[in-house]
């Protein structure tokens, strides 16, 4: 619909003079076209890239076990993720007769994330502190992440081990995928350097019932078995 | 008595301002968005304060959905091929020109092996709505999963495994998957998360 329009002079014309012309396009099918383009887009495309979390995984080989047994009592963390969203910890070794060595807590804000920050104060400081230092340019990018690297491997951290309680057969009474992430969650907001997802045992299912109980089961221990 | 003369207004509207915003704003999307994958089923993943962005290519995505089908995406065609001859060979399943060139096609894929050709020879839409209730076998006493993320890898060394995986899946479905990466040592991968802000910038 591109209307050239000729505007008569009226005169009859007067001969060698440029007659003036207005040109109109008509845009509204063009506006149309690109309207449905940008609907097509909206629907078919998403803004969002999705994140990622990267994780390494031990090898299967037998040497894992052994460095389990390596990190120091101290530093050693042990959360629990159990049934139902709930989530528990225990520090060091398990003491499977004190019902009481195993805490309740929470994935909330108060919850792993507070006893994680308290624990692993020194090197939070740090990564802070170089935060800072990046915010006001004194670092760029790839130092920022060597010096938090190296940061994160300060003796003395804790070191994170996550335990995941598998489902029943009906795949009821047990940890969710979200309970797993958020729990990785924690590691990467209180810069735990060292944690692994490692296999339940037996001790800490019984420690997780024996702290539903309130410690009626601790009777029941085999002494036997407590010592090794 | 006169008239009353009404002056014929012309009633065109200039659109071509119109026309620019227009352009501007298609110009924006095609730039800034992604097409979404077509993928079996629909997952909702957890949300994470991890900011790592995955990479476009190169990735093989894993989809773990809440009852613990499991589904692969590969990007890249030749790899799909590749992976699909490994598998025929391995497991002693032949396919057709025409089956292979319609697998070549498809992103995404979770059927077990002996059921693939008949499944191939279905028409696109019914292999759609039929996917979702196929998976493939990851479990110990028939692992093909194992066997064609293995062939992936051999296909494409430079492959990056992602997990996506939804928020309400069991952890055993999780750790099965997780286990038979094990086993055939890929022991570094992603887990595919949405953004939550981190706390402490929130206080802030």
């Amino acid at each position: 619909m591109a209307e050239v329009e000729v505007k008569d002079s009226g005169k009859g014309g007067k001969k060698g003079r440029q007659k003036k012309m207005k040109i109109h396009v008509d845009f509204t099918p063009m506006v149309d076209m690109n309207m449905l383009l940008i609907t097509f887009f909206m629907f078919c495309t998403t803004l969002s890239k999705p994140q990622t979390m990267e994780i390494s995984m031990p090898t299967n080989d037998k040497v894992t076990e052994e460095e389990q047994n390596k990190v120091r009592e101290s530093e050693a963390i042990t959360i629990l993720l159990g049934d139902n969203d709930r989530v528990f910890y225990y520090l060091g070794q398990p003491k499977y007769e004190d019902y009481t060595s195993l805490v309740e807590s929470s994935y909330g804000a108060d919850g792993l994330r507070a006893l994680l920050l308290e624990r692993n104060k020194t090197v939070v400081n740090k990564v802070k502190d170089l935060k800072e230092r990046k915010k006001r340019e004194e670092i760029d990018e790839v130092t920022y992440d060597s010096l938090v690297s190296e940061a994160k491997k300060t003796k003395g951290s804790p070191v994170v081990m996550i335990k995941a309680k598998l489902p029943d057969e009906n795949g009821h009474n047990g940890a969710s995928y979200r309970n797993l992430i958020d729990a990785l969650d924690e590691m990467i907001i209180c810069d735990i350097g060292r944690y692994a997802i490692v296999d339940i045992t037996e001790g800490d299912l019984f420690l997780m019932e024996n702290f539903e109980q309130k410690g009626a089961l601790s009777d029941q221990i085999d002494p036997n078995l407590v010592k090794n | 008595m006169a008239k009353v003369k009404v002056k014929r207004k012309s009633t065109l509207i200039d659109m071509t301002a119109m026309s620019d915003v227009t352009v501007l704003l298609l110009t924006f999307f095609m730039l800034t968005s992604t097409f979404v994958q077509k993928e079996p089923v629909q997952v909702s993943t957890p949300s994470s304060v991890s900011e790592i962005k995955i990479p476009e290519i190169n990735v093989l995505r894993i989809l773990v959905e809440p009852s613990g089908k499991i589904f692969i995406s590969l990007d890249k065609q030749e790899d799909r091929v590749n992976v699909l001859n490994a598998m025929s060979s391995m497991y002693g399943v032949s396919f057709t020109p025409e089956q292979i060139n319609k697998f070549r096609l498809a992103t995404s894929f979770g059927v077990p092996i002996k059921q693939m050709p008949g499944f191939l020879d279905l028409k696109s839409e019914i292999q759609d709505q039929t996917l979702k209730n196929y998976g493939i076998p990851c479990d110990s006493a028939n692992n093909e999963f194992k066997e064609w993320v293995r062939a992936a890898r051999k296909s494409n060394p430079d492959l990056k495994i992602a997990i996506k995986a939804d928020q309400a899946t069991p952890y055993d479905k999780i750790k099965t998957v997780m286990s038979s990466l094990q086993d055939i040592k890929e022991n570094r991968y992603n887990l595919l998360t949405s953004l939550k802000s981190l706390p402490a910038e929130e206080n802030q």
